[in-house]
């Protein structure tokens, strides 16, 4: 029998035992849930609500200069006329007002619940100072058009670094791309650890090893699950986009398509590399209640990663300890995509980072497979690592 | 090496400081019933998993057909472990389909063998119940199926008999036997010794590692010194004293029993019995399996 049916038969019992599990059909759907409530919520959060803006008595006179003003800062308002004070000042109260301005167009008074927007303080202010000066200027004779011309005189301003418009959708992008592979590279690779110890507990792997060599079965595991978890990633990743697509959420089509083709190739590189490392792990340990223990140390890593990286790459994305870390095969598939998707990351690291990656993987897999030969026939203590890679 | 013989040839395996196999050696002829019995720790599990692969032996070497037992080999064993194990949560058919195949058989013949053993075992209604669910009993006839389904050239057993009720145990019983009349080489161990006599055509008895006597059933009980029981029912027993090369081993009344050694001459002893009195009995005694076995073992242990 050739290797490649042996493992074909172990990567295919995994893969359809898994795509029928209840946990696999929950997960996948609990995560495109999660994730059309972030763009249904990024939705909201984009679109300011317009404030509400009541005027009475003589301040009715202030509602075209008003809204001239507050659309000139970028903010929406909804202006109203109320018939009187006291049932401005209940509409306030009660929240259907956000502000009742009122008194002389001079000296008006805006009822507030508890705050007034500064934004907002800072428009009346000006249209009831402009009032004023007009007035001075109407004793002093001027012609009023003076004022006009004066107050539309501006400043010029010439930004060295002009802001990326995109930033805030690059932003989302590679949080909800990291936080995607992060999930899906543990979530898998501890299923590999939970299938090597349910083996071992099961002492099933011994009729098993009687027939197949041990890194047939390690590779067919790692395989069939690692399939599984490609599919969820890409359900994942579609859903993802047509939500995108759909809502109008994003505006960068192209970049969001790269990133999220990108993202199944990181999790392709992240998921072997983790599920050797994880696979030696659960080799070690006879029980299932022990494997958490036993892989602790190697699942904390990439979210690690990804809290540190998130932490540096917002505030300023070109920061160095992020690309270093970003090249740290551990690192890499919950960095550099993140780096990818906020456009810092430029090619020769991106080649690098793939390079080295394929490098650890390659070297993690032959030790994994050596601690897993020697520690997966090995039944109760814990098997110390150093035993594991010393025995023959 | 003669067709269809499985060869233990001088296997030795070391654990730390413990040597749990000392040029284990013995061989099972195609078509045999090998029992193999010893203590606890004596080395047979050891013994069946470096024959199965899954252990490496320090020295030695195990054969089949001649040949060095090699992977391939290894996949026409059909192997049933101590620790009993299948995947508990997969149903089982489709269980012993993938054990099937992974010993080399396309799906279909898989799937032929499988049907055809669940039938035979019973088991039919529950083909298609996850293993986990399954009582004891039927978890064992699962596991049973598994070492058989291939349809192997060699079956290796550890301890099978186990956790079996009676009925179970004539089950396995008739299907060990039918493997071996079909020309199988059947190798088990058990504790079950009364069990290993009836059913088992050679037996081997290993103590700390090394196989301390094997052979057939009645040659072994055959072996070792003669032994007689007389009964003198009107004498006291003390005819036997004094007779050359004559062991009294045990007296009960005028029943006396005794130990020939060198020069020892039973038509001596049944004339000096005679002498006595009138003589009822006069029987060799052949130990049982139970006997021979704690007699070898204890023998192996005061030297």
């Amino acid at each position: 029998m050739t290797t490649s049916r042996v493992i074909g038969l172990v990567a295919g019992r995994e893969f359809t035992t898994r795509l029928r599990s209840k946990s696999f059909v929950i997960s996948t759907v609990l995560i495109l849930a999660v994730l059309a409530a972030y763009v249904v919520l990024f939705t909201f959060i984009g679109k300011q609500s317009a404030a509400k803006i009541g005027l009475t008595g003589q301040a009715t006179a202030m509602s075209q200069p008003l809204s001239a003003a507050a659309a000139k800062l970028g903010r929406q308002v909804q202006i109203s006329t109320v018939d009187n004070e006291d049932d401005g000042v209940q509409q306030v109260r009660a929240g259907k007002l956000d502000v009742l301005v009122e008194g002389p167009l001079g000296a008006p008074t805006a009822v507030v619940k508890s705050t007034l927007d500064p934004v907002f303080q800072n428009v009346i202010e000006q249209l009831v100072r402009a009032q004023a000066i007009q007035a001075v200027l109407a004793q002093a004779q001027l012609p009023p058009t003076a004022l006009n011309a004066a107050q539309s005189a501006t400043v010029k301003v010439s930004a060295l670094e002009p802001p990326d418009p995109e930033q805030g959708q690059r932003i989302a992008l590679s949080l909800v791309t990291g936080v995607v592979l992060v999930f899906s590279i543990m979530a898998f690779g501890t299923a590999v650890a939970q299938g090597v110890v349910e083996e071992k507990s099961s002492r099933v792997v011994e009729i098993l090893l009687a027939t197949i060599r041990p890194w047939q079965l390690l590779a067919g595991k790692i395989i069939g699950i690692g399939v599984v978890g490609l599919i969820q990633v890409a359900v994942i990743a579609a859903a993802g986009l047509t939500l995108a697509n759909t809502t109008g959420v994003f505006t960068l089509p192209t970049v969001a398509f790269g990133t999220i083709l990108g993202a199944l190739g990181w999790y392709i590189l992240g998921f072997f590399l983790y599920a050797a490392l994880l696979a030696a792990a659960g080799s070690l340990v006879s029980r299932q209640e022990e494997l958490q223990s036993a892989i602790t140390p190697i699942s904390i890593l990439p979210t690690i990663a990804f809290v540190v990286g998130v932490n540096l790459l917002i505030p300023n994305p070109t920061n160095t300890i992020s690309t270093v870390l970003s090249l740290f095969p551990l690192f890499t598939p919950t960095l550099m995509p993140a780096r990818i998707a906020l456009g810092v990351a430029p090619a020769w690291q991106v080649v690098l980072a793939v390079v080295l990656m394929i490098a650890a993987i390659l070297v993690v897999t032959w030790l994994a497979a050596r601690i897993y030969r020697n520690a997966v026939l090995q039944t109760g203590a814990r098997v110390r690592v150093l035993d594991a890679l010393r025995a023959s | 090496m003669a067709e269809g013989v499985l060869e233990i040839d001088r296997v030795s395996k070391r654990y730390g400081n413990v040597q749990a196999l000392h040029q284990m050696t013995f061989e099972v002829h195609a078509g045999e019933l090998f029992g193999f019995v010893g203590s606890n720790g004596a080395g047979k599990t050891t013994t069946m998993r470096i024959a199965l692969g899954v252990l490496a032996a320090d020295a030695g070497e195990v054969r089949f057909d001649g040949r060095p037992v090699d992977l391939a080999t290894r996949r026409r064993i059909g192997y049933m472990p101590e620790e009993r194990g299948l995947y508990p949560k997969m149903k089982v058919r489709e269980q012993l389909v993938y054990l099937a195949q992974l010993h080399g058989m396309s799906a279909g013949d898989a799937r032929q063998a499988t049907d055809g053993w669940v039938d035979r075992l019973g088991l039919t209604a529950r083909r298609d119940d996850e293993v986990q669910k399954l009582s004891l009993g039927n978890q064992q006839r699962v596991q049973l199926i598994a070492a058989l389904v291939h349809n192997p050239a060699v079956l290796v057993l550890d301890e099978p008999f186990s956790g079996l009720d009676p009925v179970a145990v004539d089950v396995m019983s008739e299907v060990l036997r039918e493997q071996a009349d079909r020309g199988v080489p059947v190798v088990f161990s058990s504790h079950q010794l009364e069990l290993v006599e009836r059913l088992c055509d050679r037996v081997g008895i290993v103590r700390s590692g090394q196989m301390v006597a094997s052979g057939g059933v009645a040659e072994l009980r055959e072996s070792g010194p003669v032994r007689l029981v007389v009964d003198t029912p009107e004498s006291d027993g003390d005819w036997a004293t004094g007779l050359t090369g004559v062991r009294v081993v045990a007296v009960d009344g005028g029943r006396v029993t005794v130990e020939l050694g060198e020069g020892g001459d039973d038509q001596q002893v049944l004339a000096a019995a005679l002498k006595s009195g009138p003589v009822r009995e006069f029987t060799r005694l052949r130990p049982t399996l139970t006997e021979l076995f704690r007699n070898v073992v204890t023998e192996q242990g005061a030297s």
